[in-house]
C-alpha cells in the first residue's frame, strides 16, 4: 500500500472513531438533560413533513455549510504556518459591512457588480489581517492577542458603521438597522434549479440554495492548488513544519507571515458574502455572528486540508440545521453545541494519535524494507 | 562487569543494557555503567555519542526501551525526574534552569519550599542553605538576585538547589562548557569536597584534560554504546581516551595531493557580530575600527573581526571548542544573522543579500543540526530535496513545484549517495541519521555550489556513511569546490583541511598547517592554552 494512502486511511479511521465516540458521549449528555437520545438523533434526520419544508431544510443545511467552509479555509491558511488567526471573526464582519456598503453605492452589470463586491470584501479582510501581521514581524506582537483585540475593535466598528456612516433607510416597524439595499444586479443567482433535477420542490426560505456555493467550491480548489502545488505553498508548508529549516533554506519568515495572514484575512472577507449576496441584500445588525470562531473548529476538524474542511463544514452545518427539529422533538437545542464541541475535542485527540501511529508505521516499514542495518553495528566493550 | 562489584560496596548507580531508540536512530545501545559511591565518575564521548540521552534516562526524563537501572543496589524505574529526585539523584543541567528575577534563596527552594502555616519559611530555608553551603564549601549570598550573578556563581546555585533536595548522586552535564579556567578549578575544588562528604558525582564531558584532572573512574561512550570503562589510574594520556572516543579503527580522512588553486572563491572580511543584538555601524566608520570601538567599550562580541579567504579546490577547517562563534559565523555567512563586515562569493559582494539569493548564487549548506536546520522530518524525501532549492531547477517550474522532476532528482541522489530508503516518498524521519545526512549532502551538492559550508558533516552518522561523506567532500574539492569545514572531530579537521584556522571566543586566533599539527597541539590552541600566532 502506498505510504500516502496508508496515512489517509488512518486519518479517516481516526475521524470516524472520534465521531462515533462523540455520539456516545452526547447520548449521555442528552439523557442527563432529560431527553431521549434516539429522539434527538431522529431529529437530526428529520428535515420536515412537507416537501417544501424538506427542500428548505436541505437548502438551509447547504447554505450554512458554505460560510463555515470559507471560514475553515481562512483559518487553515494561518494554521498551516502555525499562525493562529483568531481574527477571522472580526475580519469577515468588517469586510461584510464595507463590501455591502460599497456595493450599494453604484449599479453595474451583474458580473461586474458582484466581482467588485467580492474584491472589496477580500481586500478589506486582507488589509485588516495585515495589521496583526505587521505588528508581529516588526514588533513581535503575538498574533493571537493582536487578532483577539482587533476582533473587539472590528465588532464595535461595524456596530457603529451600520448605525452611522453606512446606515441606510430603516423601514417603518423594523428594529434592525441596515446598510442601504444592494441593487438587483448584486444579487447572486440561486441554484434552486438543482432541486428540479431531483424532482424536488424549490426551497423558498433564505433565498433558496445560495449560488455562492459555486464560489466556495472554486475557492477551495484554488486554495488547494496554491498550498499543495506552488512554490508559495511549499514555503508555507516548510515554515509550518520546521521554521529554522525554512529560514536556512532561504524562506523569508517575515514575508511568509504577512502573505499567510493577508491570504487568510482575504478569504475571511468572503465569509459574509453568501448571506449578503444570496439572501439579505444588505448588512444589518442581525447579521450572522460567530462564523469566524466556528471556522477554527472546522479547520481543526478538517485537518487544515480543503477536502477535510469541506466535510467538517458539512458536518457542522448538518448539526446546526437540526436546532429547530430538536426543539420539536423536545430536546434542548444546545445539544448541538455539545456534540460539536465533543467532536472537535475528540478529533483533535484522534489526529494526534493517528499522526503518531502513522509516523511509527512509516518508520517500521522503512526499517523492515532495509533490514536491520539501521542499528549501530560495532559493539566492543 | 556486574559480577565482581558485589565484592565491594554496592554501586551508587548501575546501568545494565540500556537501549533507547528514537525515530530513525538508536541513541543508546546496550549501555553498561557502574558508578562506585563516593567517587567522581566521568562519562566521556563525542558530541552526539549519546551522553545526553543517557543522562536523561538516568534522571527520569526519558524511559529506556530496554535495560535496568539500579541505584544503591535497588532496581528502580523512573517515570519522571521527581522519581529520580526521590531516590537521591540530582541533575545540574548544562544550560542553567534558574529564574533570573528571583533571589538565590528563592531559586534554591523553588518547588521544594519549606512552609510554616502556609507561608514560605524563609528562616528555615536560610538556615538549611547556610548549612549546606558551609558543609560543601559552596559560598553564595542567598539574598542576591540571580540575574546579578556570574556564571560560576549560578552553577553553584544549581548545585545547591540539587543538594537542597537531598541528592546524594549528582549528575553534571558538561559543567565546564560555560566556565573560564579559574572557575573550572573552583568547581573541581567543590566537587572534591562533595566527594569527601561521601556524595557521588557523575561528570559528563568531552574535555579530556578536565576529565583526567577530576575523575576517579572513566566510562567512554561511542556511537551510543559504552566502549570502555576504567579507573583513572589506568589511563595514561588524553590521547588514549581520544582514540577510544573516536574509535581508532575509523577510516582516516586524509586528502591526498593538494588541489588548491589561486582563484579566490569566497572571502569574509572583518565579520563582526555583537552579542546583544545587531546595531548598524555609524556611517563612514570602517568595520575594523567599529569592532575595536565595541571591544574598547566592553561589548561582548560573538564574532570579532573575522577574516579569511577560501580558494577554489580548498577546504578551510575551523577548529574550536563549541560555542566560540562557529554557529554565528555560519549564520552570518548564510544571511540568517545580521553582521558587520563583508562577505563575497568570487568577485561578488553579497553582504546585503538575503539568504535565498546567497543560496541561489551557489552557497551550499550542510547544517550542524540536521533535524533543526536541514530537514522537514515529517515531509517526504523528495520534498526535502526541494528544501533550499525551491527557486531553482529541477524543483521549480514557474510558480509551481515540479514534483516529477524533484522526485526524479531525488532518485538520483538516493542512488549516487547511497541513501538507504524504501523510496523517495518515505518521510525523512524514517531514515537513520547517516542516511538523512547523505541525503542532505547530496542535496547541497546538487545545486552546483561554488562554496559549501559543511558544519559537522559526519556528526552522529555511522562509520560507513562517514567514509562516504568524506569521499564526496574530497571529490567536490578536486572538482574545484571551496569548502568551509567546521568540525569537533579533530582528526576529520586535520585529515580533510588544506588550512586550519582556530576560533576562540569569536576570534580567529591561529592559522595552522594540518600536515604538521597533532590533535593535542590543536586542542591547546582551541582552549586558549597556547597563545595564537595571529595578531589581535
Amino acid at each position: 500500500m502506498p505510504a500516502g494512502l496508508n496515512r489517509a486511511l488512518l486519518t479517516v479511521a481516526g475521524v470516524v472513531i472520534a465521531i462515533v465516540l462523540a455520539i456516545a458521549i452526547s447520548s449521555v449528555a442528552i439523557t442527563a438533560a432529560g431527553a431521549s437520545p434516539l429522539d434527538a438523533f431522529a431529529a437530526f434526520f428529520d428535515f420536515g413533513d412537507s416537501e417544501r419544508a424538506q427542500s428548505n431544510g436541505i437548502a438551509a443545511f447547504l447554505n450554512r455549510a458554505v460560510p463555515l467552509f470559507i471560514a475553515g479555509l481562512a483559518v487553515s491558511v494561518g494554521f498551516r504556518m502555525n499562525l493562529f488567526n483568531i481574527g477571522v471573526e472580526g475580519q469577515y464582519r468588517l469586510a461584510a459591512i464595507v463590501a455591502a456598503y460599497v456595493g450599494s453605492t453604484f449599479t453595474a452589470p451583474a458580473p461586474i457588480q458582484i466581482a467588485v463586491i467580492i474584491i472589496v470584501a477580500a481586500a478589506t479582510g486582507g488589509l485588516y489581517a495585515l495589521i496583526p501581521a505587521v505588528m508581529k514581524v516588526t514588533r513581535g506582537v503575538n498574533e493571537v492577542i493582536a487578532t483577539i483585540m482587533l476582533n473587539y475593535i472590528a465588532l464595535s466598528l461595524t456596530a457603529y458603521l451600520v448605525r452611522g456612516p453606512f446606515a441606510g433607510e430603516r423601514a417603518a416597524g423594523q428594529l434592525t438597522t441596515t446598510t442601504p439595499k444592494l441593487p438587483e444586479s448584486a444579487m447572486f443567482p440561486n441554484l434552486n434549479f438543482i432541486f428540479d433535477w431531483f424532482g424536488l420542490v424549490a426551497p423558498t426560505r433564505g433565498g433558496g440554495l445560495q449560488g455562492f456555493l459555486l464560489v466556495a467550491i472554486v475557492l477551495g480548489v484554488i486554495v488547494w492548488i496554491v498550498l499543495e502545488r506552488t512554490r508559495f505553498g511549499f514555503d508555507v508548508k516548510a515554515s509550518g513544519l520546521n521554521g529554522p529549516a525554512a529560514l536556512a533554506s532561504g524562506v523569508n519568515p517575515k514575508k511568509m507571515i504577512i502573505a499567510a495572514m493577508v491570504m487568510s484575512g482575504g478569504i475571511a472577507g468572503l465569509i459574509g458574502l453568501p448571506e449578503i449576496l444570496g439572501d439579505k441584500g444588505a448588512f444589518n445588525s442581525n447579521f450572522t455572528a460567530g462564523l469566524g470562531f466556528l471556522g477554527i473548529a472546522v479547520a481543526l476538524l478538517g485537518r487544515n486540508k480543503p477536502v477535510g474542511i469541506a466535510f467538517a463544514a458539512l458536518l457542522f452545518a448538518f448539526l446546526d440545521r437540526a436546532q429547530g427539529s430538536l426543539q420539536f422533538a423536545g430536546v434542548p437545542s444546545s445539544v448541538v453545541t455539545i456534540i460539536q464541541a465533543v467532536i472537535v475535542l475528540l478529533v483533535v485527540i484522534a489526529n494526534e494519535v493517528t499522526n503518531r501511529l502513522a509516523l511509527r508505521i512509516e518508520e517500521r516499514r522503512a526499517a523492515q524494507q532495509l533490514g536491520r542495518d539501521n542499528d549501530p553495528v560495532e559493539v566492543t566493550a | 562487569m556486574s559480577a565482581d562489584t558485589l565484592a565491594t560496596a554496592r554501586p551508587a548507580v548501575e546501568l545494565e543494557g540500556i537501549t533507547k531508540r528514537f525515530p530513525g536512530v538508536v541513541a543508546n545501545h546496550d549501555i553498561r555503567i557502574v558508578v562506585e559511591p563516593g567517587t567522581v565518575h566521568a562519562i566521556v564521548g563525542e558530541n552526539g555519542a549519546g551522553k545526553s540521552t543517557l543522562m536523561k534516562i538516568l534522571y527520569g526524563m526519558q524511559k529506556p526501551d530496554e535495560g535496568t537501572i539500579k541505584v544503591n543496589g535497588e532496581e528502580v524505574s523512573f517515570r519522571s525526574p521527581s522519581d529520580a529526585i526521590a531516590v537521591g539523584i540530582g541533575m545540574v543541567h548544562q544550560h542553567f534552569m534558574l529564574a533570573d528575577n528571583l533571589t538565590v534563596l528563592e531559586n534554591i527552594v523553588l518547588g521544594a519550599e519549606p512552609t510554616r502555616a502556609g507561608l514560605l519559611d524563609t528562616g528555615r530555608a536560610r538556615a538549611r542553605i547556610a548549612e549546606l553551603a558551609e558543609a560543601h564549601g559552596l559560598r553564595v549570598d542567598p539574598d542576591r538576585l540571580v540575574e546579578d550573578l556570574g556564571v560560576g556563581d549560578r552553577q553553584r546555585v544549581e548545585i545547591l538547589k540539587v543538594l537542597y533536595r537531598g541528592a546524594r548522586i549528582l549528575i553534571l552535564d558538561e559543567p565546564t562548557a560555560v566556565l573560564v579556567p579559574q572557575e573550572v578549578e573552583e568547581l573541581f575544588q567543590n566537587l572534591r569536597e562533595l566527594k569527601a562528604e561521601g556524595l557521588t558525582v557523575i561528570f559528563i564531558s568531552h574535555k579530556l584534560d578536565e576529565v583526567l584532572g577530576i575523575a576517579d573512574a572513566i566510562t567512554v561512550i561511542r556511537r551510543g554504546t559504552t566502549v570502555a570503562a576504567m579507573p583513572r589510574a589506568e589511563v595514561t594520556s588524553a590521547r588514549q581516551l581520544a582514540e577510544l572516543m573516536v574509535g581508532s579503527e575509523l577510516p582516516t580522512p586524509e586528502t591526498r595531493e593538494s588541489t588548491v588553486t589561486d582563484r579566490l572563491a569566497f572571502r569574509v572580511a572583518h565579520l563582526t557580530v555583537e552579542a546583544d543584538g545587531h546595531h548598524p555601524a555609524p556611517k563612514g566608520v570602517p568595520v575594523e575600527e567599529y569592532a575595536a570601538q565595541l571591544r574598547a567599550d566592553g561589548t561582548r562580541l560573538l564574532l570579532d573581526d573575522v577574516s579569511f579567504d577560501i580558494h577554489q579546490g580548498e577546504i578551510l577547517g575551523i577548529a574550536g571548542v563549541e560555542g566560540n562563534g562557529q554557529s554565528e559565523l555560519i549564520e552570518a555567512i548564510m544571511g540568517i544573522r545580521a553582521a558587520h563586515g563583508a562577505i563575497a562569493l568570487g568577485e561578488q559582494d553579497m553582504s546585503s543579500w538575503p539568504t535565498l539569493r546567497r543560496r541561489e548564487a551557489g552557497i551550499g549548506y550542510i547544517p550542524e543540526d540536521r533535524h533543526r536546520q536541514g530537514l522537514l522530518l515529517e515531509a517526504s524525501l523528495w520534498e526535502n530535496r526541494v528544501l533550499g532549492h525551491q527557486t531553482r531547477k529541477p524543483a521549480r517550474k514557474g510558480i509551481w513545484i515540479d514534483r516529477r522532476a524533484a522526485r526524479e532528482d531525488t532518485e538520483r541522489i538516493v542512488k549516487d549517495y547511497d541513501v538507504r530508503t524504501p523510496g523517495v516518498e518515505t518521510l525523512a524521519l524514517a531514515l537513520s541519521g547517516g542516511n538523512q545526512q547523505k541525503l542532505i549532502v547530496g542535496r547541497e551538492m546538487s545545486g552546483e555550489p561554488r562554496f559549501l559550508i559543511a558544519a559537522h558533516p559526519t556528526r552522529g552518522v555511522d562509520v560507513g556513511a562517514q567514509a562516504a561523506i568524506w569521499d564526496h567532500l574530497r571529490d567536490a574539492r578536486a572538482a574545484g569546490l571551496a569548502v568551509l569545514l567546521i568540525s569537533a572531530d579533530l582528526d576529520e579537521l586535520i585529515g580533510l583541511s588544506d588550512t586550519i584556522r582556530v576560533i576562540y571566543r569569536g576570534r580567529l586566533v591561529a592559522s595552522l598547517d594540518p600536515s604538521d599539527i597533532t590533535p593535542e597541539r590543536l586542542g591547546g590552541y582551541m582552549t586558549g592554552a597556547i597563545a595564537g600566532n595571529e595578531e589581535s
